[in-house]
């Protein structure tokens, strides 16, 4: 039988590859990729919540909002990232360093 | 004679003495406004207005003003003629200057006869010498500076003869020697006549200090004595000094006044006013004239010590033994400044001031028994020196120290009105002797040795006319004024018999003075003529080109080889030096401009060269000169080579004039023994020279003798002068010369006086001033130095405490903050995911101490 606890861990899991991938790489679009798991880890949580603990649909109707704001992050966090590219010619994060100093 | 019996006898004379009536005018300050305009024109603009119209405007501006104030002045005699004769006096007040207590000061003018004839002479003669110094200064670039000196003067000159009061006088005394001084070293760049100028007014500085001594005693004597002192009599029953000390309570002039103690009317103590002091000491009731004969300080008189006190201020502006030793000096000055200051006017200034206070002096046998007998030993030392020199102006010089000594023998017996009689007779005669050599030094192209000179009654006869009758004027031959004067002097002179010397009675002085007046006439008439015979009669020795540099000014040097130039150009083949102008010129614009202004005279050879090659040492310092050389030429005396000539027009008509007045002025003192009537000018003067000496009453007959042996001294010198020096034929004087040549030597260096001074006064202060100069060099500087030398130690003490201590501190801290922040910075790389693992390690941290501390 399927509990809580295995939804919790699935969602641990993602969070945490997430967070290793947000702070590994270099690509600034593997950074995105990162915090869309990071996102989806948390939207994990919600969903198993609502269905294990509080019941109704309070967390599936915040998982979507995630989704939408994930989708966002994404659309704002991609022209930022060509922005760089056109800057720096690079996506490379370690790059993007002007305003050091 | 006790001296007590002398004051008696001049009380007794005294006796229905009063008030001196005044008649207030509004006027008489114009009198020297005049003058100061004239002074403050030329000096704050003449230089521009000499610029833009020529000298002209200078000497019309200069020259209308001395007319002005003679006009004035002439209207101001006019009313005191139509005064009854006690109340001829005439008082102008402008303001009140200063009121500290008993000492009022107010700036006011008065007039009364003996003023008046001193400001008649001033204004007149020197109108005239203005007028004189338009030909002579023609060709002096400074001529506005000159005639604002020239100003200035005679305004000093009349606040002095004019002022009501002391202060007003000592301001004219001091001015008077500002002017002189400015003027004697007018030509300031060569040393030798700045140098002048300075002694002239170092020593007359000395004299001014005792004259101002001897007021500040009289001050003192009038109010001081009243008052209770230790060591001096008082006098109980005169003057309470309560009432004084009310006086010096007050705080201003009329309350002053109202204050002031006064006796049956008149004003006593302490004064500056003339009128005042004059009031109380004339009128016996006062007290006054007692107290202050029987006063004594230290055992002398108080009397005779203001006395000689003002006397000592006397010596040195009138040139009196042993303060003259400047005036021969002040020939270096132009001439037209010795014929006013130095002959006419200022040195007169000190019988003018024994005069005014002849009724002071007159109380003390002592101290005029001095005057007498200095002015007398004066007149016989500088006329031995006049004897032997050869520079014309010298002789003068000489001759105006020896003539104020015969002023002072005048004030000195007592025969005032006599003393100011001959100050009057001189500035005549005096003036056209100065004047007249000023013409023979300007046409013998400023030559002034009497030796290069000769034979220039030819080229010059008015000058020679002019000046021969002032020589008989000073001589004492009837027919001019000076007989009148110098031996109405020396008769009175026999007849006094109430001098005194130490406080003893000295009635052997008058003859004795007698005997060195008479002496000295003689030898005046023998040098007045040896200058006249070695300078109009013979040949005339002088050559242009020969000039003893020593005695020709800068100026002059200038024309002399110009003149020397023109006659090696007449020499020279001009043809072969007509292209020399283009070479030089050029080079040469002073050069160029003197050679042009002489191409008329040169008769019209271009041979120039000459004048560039030889002139250009003479010219080329001294570029401006031989423009205004060129432009305002207005004798020419550059342009024709060795020749004198006569001066222009300007220079004879004054001396005509001055002549005149030499002879006319003698009317004025035609002696009592031939008309038995006072002179006229005693009569003038009686109101104002109103002490009353006692003469030894001697027969007329007497007179008459002594009048013929002035005559006769007179004809001696005369004849001596004429037997050795006419037409320089005889070789007497050489031989004499030759023969003497160690007394002469002596003499003719003036008795070493100058050197003596250099001895005993100079070298003293020089050596005085060296070794204050080494002490302040060693002591005081070193002291400061330490003081210094401490204050720099405790500065770098101070210095390095700051700098290493303070600014250390200040520097530690900040070099800290600096490397912290150095440190940090690496902190904040600007990489998100270095944050990242901060805000993981956070975490990590809070997870870790949440299971540790639960």
């Amino acid at each position: 039988m399927i509990s809580l606890n295995h939804f919790l861990v699935v969602g641990a899991l993602l969070f945490t590859l997430g967070l290793v991938t947000v702070a590994t790489r270099r690509n600034a679009v593997g950074v995105l990729m990162g915090v869309e798991l990071i996102l989806n880890g948390a939207n994990v949580n919600f969903v198993a919540f609502n269905h294990y603990v509080t019941g109704g649909v309070t967390g599936q109707v915040f998982a979507l909002f995630v989704i939408v704001l994930a989708a966002a992050e994404a659309a704002v966090g991609l022209a930022i990232v060509l922005s760089i590219f056109q800057t720096f010619k690079t996506i490379d994060v370690r790059h993007a360093d002007l305003m050091r100093e | 004679m006790e001296p007590h019996a002398n004051l008696q006898v001049v009380g007794h004379a005294a006796e229905e003495l009063g008030r001196l009536a005044v008649h207030h005018v509004s006027y008489l300050w114009l009198i020297p406004l005049f003058p100061l305009v004239g002074a403050a024109i030329n000096a704050l603009v003449g230089w521009k207005l000499q610029k833009l119209f020529g000298k002209k405007i200078v000497h019309r501006i200069a020259v209308t003003a001395m007319f002005a104030a003679f006009a004035v002045a002439l209207r101001a005699f006019w009313q005191l003629l139509h005064l009854p004769a006690g109340e001829r006096f005439l008082q102008n007040t402008l303001w009140n200057v200063l009121t500290a207590g008993r000492v009022t000061v107010d700036l006011a003018f008065a007039l009364d006869p003996l003023s008046m004839m001193m400001v008649l002479v001033i204004t007149g003669i020197g109108a005239l010498i203005h007028v004189f110094s338009i030909g002579y200064m023609a060709d002096e670039p400074a001529y506005w500076r000159f005639f604002s000196y020239l100003n200035l003067f005679v305004f000093a000159m009349l606040l002095l003869v004019m002022g009501d009061n002391f202060a007003v006088m000592f301001f004219g005394w001091e001015g008077v020697g500002l002017a002189s001084y400015l003027l004697i070293a007018f030509w300031y760049t060569d040393p030798e006549k700045a140098k002048a100028g300075m002694k002239a007014f170092v020593a007359n500085r000395f004299g001014d200090f005792g004259f101002l001594a001897g007021l500040l005693l009289l001050f003192w004597a009038l109010g001081g004595a009243w008052a209770p002192r230790d060591g001096f009599a008082r006098n109980l029953d005169y003057r309470p000094a309560a009432e004084l000390n009310a006086v010096a309570g007050a705080a201003n002039a009329a309350e002053a006044d109202a204050l002031a103690p006064r006796v049956d009317g008149v004003k006593v103590g302490p004064t500056l006013n003339f009128r005042e002091l004059r009031d109380q000491v004339v009128i016996e009731a006062t007290g006054v004239k007692e107290h202050l004969a029987n006063t004594q300080i230290w055992g002398v008189s108080l009397l005779a010590l203001i006395g000689i006190l003002l006397f000592v201020g006397a010596m040195g502006k009138s040139a009196q033994l042993p303060l003259y030793v400047w005036l021969p000096d002040a020939m270096a000055g132009p001439t037209p400044v010795s014929a006013l200051i130095h002959a006419a006017t200022m040195v007169t200034a000190g019988v003018y001031m024994v005069a005014r206070l002849n009724f002071l002096f007159a109380l003390s046998p002592s101290a005029m028994g001095w005057v007498a007998l200095i002015g007398a030993v004066t007149a016989m030392f500088a006329a031995t020196i006049g004897f032997f020199q050869y520079d014309i102006k010298k002789v003068l010089a000489y001759s105006t120290v020896s003539q104020l000594g015969f002023m002072f023998i005048g004030v000195g017996v007592g025969a005032y009105w006599a003393g100011v009689y001959h100050l009057m007779t001189h500035a005549f005669f005096k003036a056209t002797l100065f004047l007249g050599s000023g013409s023979v030094i300007l046409g013998c192209h400023h030559e002034q040795d009497m030796r290069k000179m000769g034979g220039l009654k030819k080229y010059m006869p008015i000058t020679r006319w002019t000046y021969l009758f002032a020589c008989i004027a000073i001589a004492g031959f009837p027919i001019a004024n000076g007989f009148y004067s110098k031996d109405e002097i020396l008769w009175k002179a026999f007849t006094s018999r109430h001098l005194e010397l130490f406080g003893a009675p000295a009635p052997w002085l008058g003859p004795l003075i007698y005997a060195i007046g008479i002496l000295t006439a003689t030898g005046t008439a023998f040098y007045m003529y040896r200058s006249y015979y070695m300078t109009f009669t013979g040949e005339y020795r002088g050559n242009a080109g020969h000039h003893d540099e020593h005695n020709v000014d800068p100026h002059s040097a200038v024309a002399a080889k110009a003149s020397a130039l023109s006659h090696s150009v007449h020499a020279d083949d001009g043809a072969a030096h007509a292209f020399g102008l283009d070479s030089h010129a050029p080079s040469h614009g002073a050069v160029k401009l003197h050679a042009v202004g002489h191409a008329a005279a040169a008769h019209g050879h271009d041979a120039h060269a000459a004048h560039g090659h030889d002139a250009d040492a003479a010219h080329g310092h001294d570029a401006g000169h031989a423009a205004a050389h060129d432009d305002a030429d207005a004798h020419g005396h550059g342009h024709h080579g060795g020749t004198p000539h006569e001066s222009p027009w300007t220079i004879t008509l004054v001396l005509a004039i001055l002549a005149a007045g030499s002879f006319l002025t003698l009317f004025l003192g035609i002696p009592a023994a031939w008309t038995h009537t006072a002179p006229l000018l005693e009569h003038w003067l009686e109101p104002a020279l109103l002490a009353e000496v006692p003469f030894a009453h001697v027969d007329h007959i007497w007179e008459y003798a002594f009048q013929g042996a002035g005559v006769l001294a007179a004809t001696i010198g005369w004849l001596a002068a004429r037997a050795l020096y006419k037409d320089g034929l005889s070789d007497v004087p050489a031989r004499l010369k030759a023969r003497f040549e160690r007394a002469w030597t002596v003499v003719y260096n003036k008795y070493y006086v100058d050197e003596l001074y250099a001895f005993i006064v100079l070298k003293p202060s020089v050596a005085l001033a060296r070794s204050l100069s080494r002490f302040d060099g060693s002591v005081i500087d070193g002291l400061v130095n330490f003081v210094g030398a401490i204050g720099r130690f405790l500065g770098r003490f101070d210095a390095g405490i700051d700098k290493y201590l303070v600014d250390g501190l200040v520097n530690a801290v900040a070099n800290a903050t600096w490397g912290f922040g150095r440190q940090l910075r690496h902190v904040q790389t600007g990489r998100i995911q270095t944050y990242l693992y901060g805000a993981l390690g956070g975490a990590l941290v809070v997870v870790l101490l949440n299971f540790l501390i639960s």
